[in-house]
Formats: C-alpha cells, structure tokens, sequence
C-alpha cells in the first residue's frame, strides 16, 4: 500500500477526513507554488525555443547550409561558421581527452592520499568555476601573444580545451569509479599488473561511461563564445580555413557580429536566426544523444 | 621489464595528472604579469573604488567600481529570478512529481541547460529588450533588468538541477521519520528535508552565483553597455565581463588599457575564486553533516 491510500484507507483515515485542516491547506497552498516554479521554468525556456524555431526555420535552406557567405553578409550561406565551429571543438576534445582521462586514471587508480592529490582536486574544482572571458584572456596573453599561434584554431582549441577539462575530468573519473571492484580484483588475482588491468578491464567497462561525459562536453564547447573570442574568430572569411593558424568563422561569434556589427539590421536578424537555430540544434542534439545513452547505462548498471 | 613498464605507466599518469595545477597556476600568473604595469602605478584601492571608467580618454581613468557594481546588481537580480524558480522545481521534481512525469523532466531541464548563452543574448536583444522597453515605457529595453532577467533565466536550470542532486542526498530515514510522526507531506518538505539539503541548496546557489558573475555574451548584448554607476535597475550597466569582452578588440597591446583590462579579469579571477572556496567548504560541511564523508 502506498502512502497516498494508505492515508486515505488506513486505520486512521476516519479521524483524518472529520475536517480539513489548516496544515493541509498550506500544503495544498505549497504544493501550487511549486508547481507554479516549474510552469513557469518550462514555459521561459520553451519561449525561447519556439522562438528560435520559428523565425529561424524560414532562414534555413540547403544554400545557407552549404555556401560561403556574399554581399558583406547580407547574402548566401554560414558553411564557413558552421566548418569552422566543428574544427574548434574537435580541436578542443582532441586536446583535452586525453589530458582529462589520464588525470582521472590517475585520481581513481593510482592516487596516493596525499596533499599533493588534493592539490590537483583542488585545482580541478577551480578550474571549473573560472569565468570563460578568463580563459580567453589567458589564451589571448599565452597561445596568441607568447607562444606566437596568432588568433587561430589551434590558439582558440586549446584555450576550449583547457576551459573542457575540468568537465572531462569529473566525467571520467565518475565512469571509472562506477566499475564494479569486483572486475579489477578478478583481473589482478589472475596474475595481471596494475596497467594490464587498467588498460583491459577498467577503461573497456567504463568507456560507455566515458562516452557520454565527453559527448555532453562537446556541446558546451561547441557553442561557447567569450574564449575563442580574441583568440580564435573573425567576422568574415573569405572561404574555409586551410591550416591550423587560420582564423576561422564561428557560429556563436557569428550571431553575436550580425547583431553588433554590419549595415543591415532587418537582414541581418534574419541571418541571426537562422544561425541560432543551427547552433541550438546542433547543441541540443549532441546533449540529447549523451543525456539518453547515460540513462539507459544507468538502468543497466543500475545505479 | 614488467616493472620498468609499470613505473614507466604510473609516472606518465602521475606528471599528466598536474596539467589542472599548470594551468590554474599559468591563468594566475598571466593575470598578474599582465595588470602588473597597472597596478603598480595606481593604488589598488583607487583602481576597484575609482568611479569612473574613462579608458580612452587623456589622462586616461581606470575607476572599476561601476564595472563592479554592474556585474553585482546584474549577479544579484539574476539570483531573485533563478534561485526560487530554480529551488521549488528542484522540490517539485524530487517531492511530488510522479516517477513517468520525473523521467521526463529531469532530462529536459538537464538539456536547456545546454543552451549556448549567446542565444540568450540573441533572444534577449531581439524578444525580450523591446518587450520591456513597450511594457514599462522606458527609453532602451537593453538594462540591468532586463540582463538580470534573462541571465536569471538562463541559470534557472542549473539551480534545478543542483539543487535536485542536493536534495536526493537527503536520507529517506528523515522523511520517513517525520511522516511517521503524523507530519504531513508540505510540513516534512520545509521542516525535514529542506533544511536537512539547506547547506547543500546553497551550495547551488553560490555555484550558481559564480556562474552569473562570470556570464559574458548575455551581458555583452543585453545590459547596455553604459560604464556609468547604475542609479536604477533601468539604467544600462557594463558588468565587467561585458568590458573585457567588448574593449580587448580597441586597447592596443602594452597600453595601459589593455592592463587595465587583464585587472579587471584578475578581479574577476579572485571573485570566483573566493565562490568556490565558499561553496566547497559549505558542501564538505554537507556531507558531514548527513555521514556521507568527503
């Protein structure tokens, strides 16, 4: 018997129905309230995506998908923004992937307690909570200025990558904590090393894991601005970038230049719009997918 | 061999596992190396309480304080939109939603949270600004309201969901311990649960005041941009993420502008810094308090 009938048909329930009650008024007052929070929460958001939705889809054709940019942006397509906002973020995950699970591999398996690791946990979490205008700043003074990259995708990349990290981290070291002792005992008491189990049964078993984090991390890059900001875009490219040290179109930065910059206003909200929509599909799409494949591993490891 | 081999693993993990440190050490340094021109040659005391920010003029003046105050009242307004919005949907979610409707939600709110913040600014210059602007006829929709409207709105679904991890971590021994005693269902939610996640409640918040504080596009395209002290939450504001944002493109390397600017990402720096102590020491302190250790 549930709660709820149990408080309607349980021995009490007669002496409990004799009147309402001021208590149960207030509950029934704070249960609206917060079902107002919620109303209200889902309906700003879905504002936003009816919005964009709607006065983007018009703006979205096969030539805006495909094509370069003409008429000082009033005209043909975002191919540019769109190819150079997939560089970056490869760029980034490439950089940071491989970064972040080897100091998750470190955090879960070989981690002596000692001041040192919470040193490095220490830095992670602030790390995580620094502003993103700050990283531009840092990768603006760094990867542009002293190491001489110039605003460019590898500069932009790597200031992304450095701001994913602490998000790749936290990621894999949850996918990795979250296989069973049971394995890595049942490997090291078959006469494998410590790296032969790691490598064999850890990181298979929580690569699923893993997957999810890094996917979820892709969309919060993909769509970021302040860090490439000075360190990566330019307002317009003639065509696609042909190595690592050209600037490149970026969608987000794009929709902030139409808005700011330019002659046009009416044409180019237009152009606006249909960049918004692109983005947010893009970045709702690739959160869905990881969000969906994490819940269903859940229901399988079950916890 | 062997040996050598797992040496070799152990010592490659170990020295890779200290980028975080490097890098938080290499953002420290730069912020420092960069603002040093400045702040050697201003007080530091005139530079953060200097009231006005007159970057380009001659002599030039490097007054933070309305970059300052800008980014609090906006942080501020932010937080009265998004921490109840944002707490009674972590509740409702948690307390009174049905598993199906739970679900359903629970994702969706962890999806918006995704939302790029550009598009907030896009959708705050073109819908909401005018909006405002119709509603209360006032002269530009583009102000302190508004951006603390929409960022408030942008950091309602990671307030939620913060909030909802915080309250799961409530033992159900404690609900089920109040009801037992004849407490209804609202009376165990304000009176056992709530408190019982408060300290971890208000780690969202602080974590979520951290993330206002340093929110650049949305501010960039929706305060207004005016460097002036706010006298009213109408008035058009540039917080100081907005600034370095919107100036880096104009100082000229080495000048004292572009000093300037790296200070104010500095300060920036140390705001943040000083959340997240606050929000790591106030969540241990959680965690010990429902014998969940560290």
């Amino acid at each position: 018997m549930t709660r709820q009938t149990l408080r309607e048909n349980g021995p009490f329930a007669a002496g409990r129905k004799k009147a309402l009650r001021g208590s149960d008024v207030s509950q029934a007052l704070g249960f609206l309230l917060l079902g107002a929070c919620i109303v209200f929460a889902l309906f700003f958001l879905g504002t936003i995506l009816y919005f964009i939705l709607v006065r983007g889809a018009p703006a979205i054709s096969w030539e805006f998908l495909t094509s370069v940019p003409r008429r000082a942006m009033t005209q043909g397509g975002v191919a540019p923004a769109i190819v150079g906002t997939f560089y970056l973020t490869v760029g980034a995950i490439s950089f940071s992937l491989p970064l972040g699970l080897a100091c998750a591999i470190y955090l879960c398996e070989y981690s002596p307690k000692t001041v040192l690791v919470n040193i490095i946990r220490l830095s992670i979490n602030n790390l995580a909570g620094i502003p993103s205008i700050v990283f531009g700043l840092f990768g603006f003074a760094v990867f542009v200025k002293v190491f001489g990259f110039g605003v460019s995708i590898l500069s932009g990349s790597l200031t992304l990558g450095i701001m994913a990290l602490p998000g790749i981290i936290s990621a894999s070291q949850e996918a990795i904590l979250a296989v069973p002792q049971s394995y890595k005992e049942a490997s090291l008491a078959l006469g494998a090393t410590h790296w032969q189990t790691i490598a064999r049964v850890v990181l298979p078993s929580a690569f699923p894991g893993i997957l999810t984090g890094v996917i979820l991390n892709i969309g919060r890059v993909a769509g970021e601005t302040a860090p490439i900001l000075f360190t990566a875009v330019t307002f317009y490219t003639r065509g696609y970038p042909d190595s690592v040290f050209s600037e490149v179109m970026a969608l987000p930065y794009h929709i902030y230049a139409l808005m700011t910059e330019g002659t046009r206003p009416e044409i180019q909200t237009q152009i606006a719009y249909g960049c918004s929509l692109i983005l947010l599909s893009l970045v709702l799409a690739i959160s869905a997918v990881a969000i969906i494949l994490r819940q269903r591993q859940r229901r399988i490891y079950g916890s | 061999m062997r040996h050598f081999k797992e040496t070799l693993y152990k010592w490659i993990f170990t020295i890779l596992a200290f980028a975080s440190l490097l890098f938080l050490v290499g953002i420290i340094l730069t912020l420092f190396r960069e603002s040093y021109p400045l702040l050697v040659r201003h007080d530091f005391f005139d530079i953060v309480f200097g009231r006005f920010w007159y970057p380009t003029y001659d002599p030039p003046e490097f007054g933070m304080f309305p970059l300052i105050a800008a980014s609090f009242v906006v942080t501020f307004g932010a937080m009265a939109v998004c921490v109840p919005i944002g707490v009674g949907t972590a509740l409702f979610l948690h307390e009174l939603a049905s598993a199906p409707q739970r679900a359903v939600m629970k994702p969706v709110i962890e999806i918006l949270a995704g939302i790029p913040s550009i598009v907030y600014g896009f959708f705050g210059m073109i819908i909401v600004a005018p909006f405002i602007q119709n509603l209360l006829g006032i002269p530009t929709g583009l102000n302190a309201f508004t951006a603390s409207l929409v960022l408030g709105i942008m950091a309602t679904p990671t307030v939620a969901s913060l909030a909802e991890d915080a309250v799961s971590f409530v033992p159900s021994s404690f609900r089920e311990a109040s009801l037992a005693l004849g407490a209804n269902q609202w009376q165990t939610l304000t009176r056992v649960v709530v408190p019982a996640a408060g300290s971890g409640i208000s780690t969202a918040i602080i974590l979520g005041i951290g993330r206002a504080v340093g929110e650049t596009m949305t501010v960039l395209m929706v305060a207004g941009g005016a460097a002036a002290i706010p006298g009213s939450v109408f008035d058009p504001v540039r917080p100081m993420t907005a600034t370095i944002a919107a100036e880096m493109g104009e100082a000229v390397m080495g000048s004292a502008h572009f000093h300037a600017l790296f200070a104010i990402g500095l300060i920036l720096f140390l705001i943040t810094l000083v959340v997240n102590i606050f929000a790591e020491i106030i969540s241990r302190r959680f965690r010990l308090k429902l014998g969940l250790g560290r």
